[in-house]
C-alpha cells in the first residue's frame, strides 16, 4: 500500500467504524468470558479497546507516515500492516487494563486477544484488496475516501 | 487540384479544420461514432475495458487498430529484450491489467491456480524479506486476452492505420484511417466523433547516436543491435563459439539481457564474456536527505518499478500533482531515470561473473566506435573520466539495452495533432495533458481529445506507461467523460456489480 497521512487516518476510522463495529457485535457472541459475566459488561470492554484502537491510532498512525517517510518508495509493506498489530495490540490492552479511558471491569486476555487478533487481521486482508471493489479509486489515492481525486 | 475519390487530397492534409462537405467532395465515406479510441494496444484496451464496465456499448466505440490483438506490440517488444511467455514482467502483483479492481492480483491467482503457495507468501513478505513478486508475461497475456473477449474487443475494433485526427468546423472532430488494402470500396474512411482518446504507445525505438552512426557508416546490422529488435542471432552465435559482448544500459533490459546471456553461460556452456558500459555509476545511494534517497550500488540504482510504488497511488503522486514546469521535470527524472530491479537473482549472476572474471564493468562516456583493424570485432572506446585513461574493448556484438524513446513528433498523428489540433508539449517534450489526462489546447465544441501512456511522460503523473498507469488515466478519463455526459459513473454499487461479473467471467 501507499497511503498518504490523510488516507492513514481516513483508513483506520472508516474501517474499524463500519467492519469494526460489526465483527465486534458478531465476535462478542463467542469471545471467552469470564464466569457470570454479563452481556452488557462484555461489549463495554469490546468496545472500549474498539475506541481505543481507533484513538490511539492516530497517533500511531503519525509514527508510521513518519518512518514512512525513509523509505524510497513512499510505501507500506503488506508485512507492516501485520507486524504493528504487536505494539498497537499491547498499548490498546494495557490502556484498556488500566481504566483508560474508563474502567471496563476484570477483562480476561483471552477475551480481549479473540477479539484484536481476529479484527484486525480481517481489517488488514479487506484493507488489501477486497476494498478496492466497493471504491475504485481509494487505491489511487492514497487510501482517502474524501479528497485526493480530481 | 485534382482529387482522388476516397482518398485524401494535399489541400486537405493543410487544411487544419474540416468540414463534413470536405470529406463529401473526396468521397470519404464518414462513420458517425461517439467515441474513438487511436492506437489498438494496451493503452486502448484499459479505456475500452473501463469505458465498458461503465456502461458504454459496443457501437458507441471504435479503436482504430492495426493490431490483431492488444497485447500484440507488447508481446513484439517485450520478446525481442528476453522476456518471453514463461519470463516475468517488471510489474506489480496489484496492476492487473485485465481486471481494473487490481484484485485478486497475479500472485493470488497464480499461487491459487498453480497450487503455489509459496507465491502468496513472497507478496505477503514483498520487498520486506523477499523480492518483489512480478507475474509471468504469458499469465498477463492469456488474462487480458480473456477480458477482451468478456468486453466484446473485437466487434469494437475498425481496422486501420489512423492517418490525421483533425478539427470539425461544426465541433467534434474527425478520424481519418486507412483500412487493410482491400477491405473497403475507399482508400480512406473517416469518423465522426466527439471523444478521442490517443493510445499509440512508444513513438519508436531510438539508438544511441553513435551506434546508429556506426550501423549506417558501415552497413552492420548484425553486430550492433538494439535490445527491443530482433536479436536472437546475437545470443545463438555466443553459444556456438566463445565472444565477447559490450553491453550498454543500466536498467531493466540490461538487467534482463545480462541475466540472459549469464543463463546461456550457466546453462548452455556458453563461454562469453561481457563488458559492460556505464555512462553514469552511482556506486552508492542516490539522493542527499534521509527521506529521499534511493538505494545504489556497483552502478545500479535499484527500485521495484520503474517509479517509486507511491507515485502510483500515493504522497509521490500528490506531490507530483501539485508542480509545474522545470520543477515537475526535474522531479520525474529525480524518481525516474535509469533503474533497475533488485532481484537477488541478478545480484548472484553478477558477483559470481565479477569474481570469475566474465562480467567487466567499465564507466565512462563512449568516445567512438569503429570497426577493428582485421574488421572481425567492433572497437569501443570508452574515454577517461576522473583520471581513469581510455580504454579501448575489442568486442563481437555491442547491444544498446538503453532504451532511449524516439521523439513524438515522429508519430504522424501526434505531430498532427501538435501542428493542427493545437496540442502542445509538456516539460519532457511530449504530449502536454491535464491530470486528467484530457490534451490541452485541443477541444472543440464540446469534442475533447484525451491521451494516456507513454506519449504523456512529463505530465502530472509519473507512471503512465505501466499497467497500472494506464488503468489510472482510464479511470480518470472516464470521470471526466461522465462529466461531459457520456456514460454512468463507477461508483460503490456498479463496481461491486461489475467486479462479480469479471469473477464470474460474465460477458458484458
Amino acid at each position: 500500500m501507499t497511503p498518504t497521512l490523510s488516507g492513514r487516518l481516513q483508513s483506520r476510522i472508516v474501517l474499524l467504524g463500519t467492519v469494526g463495529i460489526v465483527w465486534t457485535l458478531l465476535i462478542g457472541l463467542v469471545v471467552p468470558r469470564p464466569e457470570g459475566a454479563d452481556t452488557s459488561g462484555v461489549y463495554k470492554a469490546l468496545f472500549t479497546a474498539l475506541l481505543i484502537v481507533a484513538v490511539v491510532g492516530i497517533v500511531w498512525e503519525l509514527i508510521y507516515h513518519a518512518l514512512q517517510q525513509y523509505r524510497w518508495e513512499k510505501d507500506w509493506p503488506t508485512i507492516f500492516g501485520l507486524v504493528v498489530a504487536v505494539p498497537e495490540g499491547i498499548l490498546a490492552w494495557t490502556l484498556l487494563e488500566n481504566g483508560v479511558p474508563w474502567d471496563v471491569g476484570p477483562v480476561q486476555a483471552s477475551t480481549f486477544l479473540t477479539m484484536f487478533t481476529t479484527l484486525w487481521i480481517l481489517i488488514w486482508a479487506i484493507a488489501n484488496g477486497p476494498l478496492q471493489i466497493v471504491f475504485l479509486r481509494w487505491r489511487y489515492r492514497g487510501g482517502r475516501f474524501i479528497g485526493g481525486w480530481g | 487540384m485534382a482529387i482522388t475519390q476516397g482518398d485524401i487530397s494535399q489541400q486537405l492534409v493543410d487544411t487544419s479544420v474540416w468540414s463534413d462537405q470536405d470529406l463529401a467532395n473526396h468521397g470519404i465515406p464518414v462513420f458517425d461514432v461517439p467515441f474513438v479510441s487511436v492506437g489498438g494496444g494496451i493503452g486502448s484496451f484499459s479505456m475500452v475495458d473501463t469505458l465498458r464496465i461503465a456502461g458504454v456499448t459496443v457501437d458507441q466505440i471504435r479503436v482504430v487498430s492495426d493490431l490483431e490483438r492488444p497485447s500484440q506490440t507488447y508481446e513484439y517488444l517485450a520478446s525481442n529484450s528476453q522476456i518471453r511467455t514463461d519470463h516475468r514482467l517488471r510489474s506489480d502483483s496489484s496492476s492487473v491489467i485485465d481486471c481494473i479492481w487490481g484484485w485478486p492480483g497475479y500472485a493470488l491467482r497464480e499461487a491459487w491456480g498453480k497450487k503455489t503457495p509459496g507465491v502468496a507468501m513472497q507478496v505477503l513478505l514483498e520487498p520486506v524479506a523477499a523480492d518483489y513478486y512480478t507475474p509471468k508475461a504469458g499469465q498477463v497475456y492469456e488474462s487480458l486476452n480473456r477480458e477482451a473477449a468478456r468486453i466484446s474487443w473485437t466487434q469494437m475494433v475498425a481496422q486501420g492505420v489512423v492517418r490525421h485526427v483533425r478539427r470539425r468546423d461544426r465541433g467534434d472532430y474527425f478520424v481519418l484511417f486507412t483500412p487493410p488494402a482491400g477491405s473497403a470500396s475507399t482508400k480512406r474512411m473517416a469518423f465522426r466523433t466527439r471523444f478521442v482518446h490517443m493510445a499509440v504507445g512508444y513513438p519508436g525505438v531510438r539508438f544511441l547516436d553513435d551506434l546508429q552512426q556506426y550501423r549506417q557508416q558501415h552497413n552492420d546490422y548484425q553486430r550492433v543491435v538494439n535490445a527491443y529488435e530482433p536479436h536472437d542471432h546475437v545470443y545463438a552465435e555466443m553459444r556456438r563459439r566463445p565472444c565477447t559482448v559490450l553491453v550498454r544500459g543500466a536498467g531493466i533490459v540490461a538487467s534482463r539481457v545480462l541475466q540472459r546471456l549469464i543463463d546461456d553461460r550457466d546453462q548452455h556452456g556458453a563461454q562469453t564474456t561481457i563488458v559492460h558500459v556505464f555512462r553514469n555509476y552511482p556506486a552508492g545511494p542516490q539522493g542527499d536527505k534521509a527521506t529521499f534517497r534511493r538505494p545504489a550500488s556497483k552502478g545500479w540504482a535499484y527500485q521495484g518499478f520503474n517509479f517509486p510504488k507511491a507515485a502510483w497511488g500515493g504522497q509521490i503522486r500528490d506531490h507530483l500533482e501539485s508542480l509545474e514546469g522545470d520543477a515537475r521535470r526535474d522531479f520525474i527524472d529525480a524518481i525516474g531515470g535509469t533503474n533497475t530491479a533488485p532481484r537477488k537473482d541478478w545480484r548472484e549472476q553478477l558477483d559470481r561473473g565479477e569474481a570469475e572474471g566474465f562480467y567487466l564493468q567499465c564507466r565512462g562516456q563512449v568516445q567512438s566506435v569503429v570497426p577493428t583493424p582485421d574488421t572481425r570485432q567492433v572497437r569501443t572506446v570508452v574515454g577517461g573520466s576522473n583520471d581513469i585513461p581510455p580504454t579501448q574493448y575489442d568486442t563481437d556484438f555491442i547491444i544498446d539495452a538503453t532504451g532511449l524513446e524516439g521523439n513524438i513528433e515522429e508519430h504522424r498523428v501526434v505531430m498532427d495533432l501538435l501542428h493542427h489540433v493545437g496540442a502542445g508539449k509538456n516539460v519532457k517534450g511530449r504530449l502536454d495533458v491535464e491530470r486528467d489526462f484530457h490534451v490541452r489546447g485541443t477541444d472543440n465544441g464540446e469534442g475533447r481529445i484525451y491521451a494516456s501512456g507513454s506519449m504523456t511522460l512529463g505530465g502530472y503523473y509519473a507512471g503512465v506507461d505501466s499497467f497500472l498507469g494506464l488503468q489510472y488515466a482510464a479511470l480518470r478519463i472516464h470521470d471526466n467523460l461522465v462529466g461531459a455526459g457520456f456514460g454512468r459513473r463507477i461508483g460503490p454499487g456498479r463496481s461491486m456489480s461489475q467486479w462479480w461479473k469479471w469473477a464470474r467471467n460474465t460477458a458484458i
